[in-house]
């Protein structure tokens, strides 16, 4: 059975601009969570009906704690940077499948709000852990990111580390990979598969596409895949059920 | 024990709950947060004749208390669906009813001919849905064309047909008498209203289609004047749906004459939806010492 269940805030901060980071404490929903998996979170406000898809940046497993990262993008975001320590907030999860772990060298690439969920995965891969973080401008989860791996930057306007996207880091300083996992917009993932592509690298992406139901009914956030998909039977996966995180090469960007 | 078992076209439902179509796929999913048996039936996403890959992405948007969808019908065809869903079903206590949908008059005879020998209790005819180009829409908005559908897909029905009306129309009840001329043995409204939002930072349409189905609770008072409007212009039996996320909403179109209610969109922001709204027709008849539900259904009364 699936688990919906009221968390409790133990923590909220504006870590940059528009982008908070909000532990949770959870009866369930932390303990089975995993990197790359996303929970559905449901405003209080209920003229706001459908739940917001927020992935997951640190799990704690043992404190039953799990911290979300998040850009402030409409109404529903707006609501939940409200919230205080003690706050209680409705959510469901671990959605998705998450990042599949392997122990070869991992190159990680994240940009802007897809850098949160490489924290987590960074933490549990058991191999050598490179990562790229793609900023806009301002920097966040930095030392969360260095702790865990060895840190490359790239910022658009040069502010910090590279002038340029993840890729143009992976360029500069020739970095090697076994295989890669990458969030981010979707044309960094569209370069990004066809770079490991090129270079014959295995490669993991993780999709984001608009939701409704969060668990694979509603068939709102499908991708477009090479293969006919086992549930609809035409080429369609669906990002929240069958995703987010797909090989690259299952996918049509 | 009160009794909340509603009969449709001869078919005995154990409540009077069910999902609306394309809300709740086949069921699958939603089995993960309770049994299906809980509710008098399952309606299921509408299947067709082959696989449609639906509408470009993105397909949903919310608006205040509700959203706009424009899924675009993508489903497996119905080979798969009876394959892989009906048997599914079957595994549950609860009355199967399956959502035609097609381009053409034939498509779907075909899709309610290829059913007629299978486990199912009741077909829903999608005559109503706003997102696709052909079919659908088209014969759901001119009474001509849905008497006659209605009377093709008779024909080759094995079961009792439910049509789904469009509320995007200029008087419900001239497509509710047609249905009925043309041998409909159910109705079920409303289907999703046409809607459109724009994403002014983009300056851009919020949905790929441009437009899309808007339900949600923003809908159940036009919801709830239809099935009042329907049920006095016609003696067939009405499912009612629209925005209905509990036990009351569910009483507002029992007692405009509905002999049954879907929960649709409501799912999507509470899974447990659908037997929540069953707990709750229970919990009012308990109240008002209701013993049958059948005193309920038409009994509005003019204040």
């Amino acid at each position: 059975m699936k688990n919906r269940e009221f968390a409790v805030v133990l923590d909220q901060k504006e870590i940059a601009c528009d982008i908070y980071s909000l532990w949770l404490l959870t009866e369930k929903t932390a303990e089975q969570a995993g990197p790359g998996q996303f929970l559905s979170v449901y405003c209080r406000d209920g003229s706001r009906l459908l739940p917001r898809p927020l992935s997951i940046c640190e799990v704690d497993r043992a404190q039953g704690r799990l911290r979300l990262v998040y850009r402030t993008a409409g109404r529903g975001t707006e609501e939940f940077s409200h919230l205080k320590a003690g706050d209680r907030l409705e959510i469901l999860g671990p959605l998705g499948n998450g990042f599949p772990l392997g122990d070869g060298r991992a190159l990680l690439l994240g940009g802007g709000i897809g850098i949160p969920p490489m924290v987590q995965l960074a933490k549990e891969l058991k191999g050598e852990v490179q990562i790229v973080a793609g900023y806009r401008d301002e920097l966040f989860l930095k030392e969360e990111l260095e702790a865990a791996g060895t840190l490359y930057i790239a910022t658009e306007d040069g502010s910090a580390g590279i002038r340029g996207n993840v890729l143009d880091v992976v360029r500069e300083k020739h970095l090697s990979a076994e295989v890669i996992y990458a969030c981010g917009p979707r044309p960094m993932l569209a370069a990004v598969k066809e770079y490991a592509e090129k270079e014959g690298i295995l490669c993991y992406l993780s999709m984001e596409e608009r939701m409704a139901c969060g668990i694979g009914a509603c068939l709102a956030c499908v991708c477009r895949t090479k293969e006919v998909d086992g549930h609809t039977n035409v080429h369609n996966k669906r990002v929240c059920k069958d995703g987010p995180v797909f090989l690259s090469t299952e996918v049509e960007l | 024990m009160r009794n909340m078992k509603v009969t449709l076209a001869g078919v005995e439902l154990k409540n009077p709950v069910m999902t609306a179509s394309g809300t709740f796929g086949s069921g699958r999913e939603y089995s993960e947060f309770f049994d299906l048996g809980e509710l008098g039936a399952v309606v299921t996403k509408g299947v067709a004749s082959t696989p449609w890959p639906g509408n470009p992405t993105p397909r949903v948007t919310e608006t205040a208390s509700g959203m706009l969808n424009a899924i675009g019908l993508q489903n497996p065809g119905i080979d798969v669906f009876v394959k892989r869903d009906i048997p599914y079903l079957k595994t549950f206590d609860t009355k199967i009813i399956v959502n035609v949908c097609g381009k053409t008059v034939r498509d779907y005879c075909e899709v309610a001919e290829r059913l007629s020998e299978e486990p199912v209790d009741l077909l829903e005819i999608n005559v109503s849905c706003p997102n696709v180009k052909e079919g659908g829409i088209a014969f759901g908005q001119n009474p001509k064309a849905l008497e006659e559908i209605t009377r093709e897909v008779k024909r080759y029905a094995g079961q009792p047909i439910i049509m789904k009306l469009s509320p995007n129309v200029t008087d419900i009840t001239e497509m509710a008498k047609a249905a009925e001329a043309g041998g409909a043995d159910i109705l079920s409204l409303i289907n999703t209203i046409t809607g459109m939002k724009i994403d002014i930072h983009r300056r851009a349409f919020a949905l790929a289609n441009k437009t899309g189905g808007m339900s949600g609770p923003a809908v159940k008072p036009v919801a709830v004047r239809m099935v009042y409007q329907t049920a006095c212009a016609v003696k067939l039996p009405i499912i009612g749906m629209g925005g209905i996320c509990s036990g009351e909403d569910a009483l507002e179109f029992i007692l405009a004459g509905a002999t049954a209610v879907a929960v649709g969109t409501a799912g999507f922001s509470n899974p447990y939806a659908a037997p929540e709204t069953v707990k709750g027709i229970e919990a009012y008849m308990e109240k008002y010492q209701v013993e049958d539900i059948q005193e309920l259904i038409g009994a509005v009364r003019q204040i």
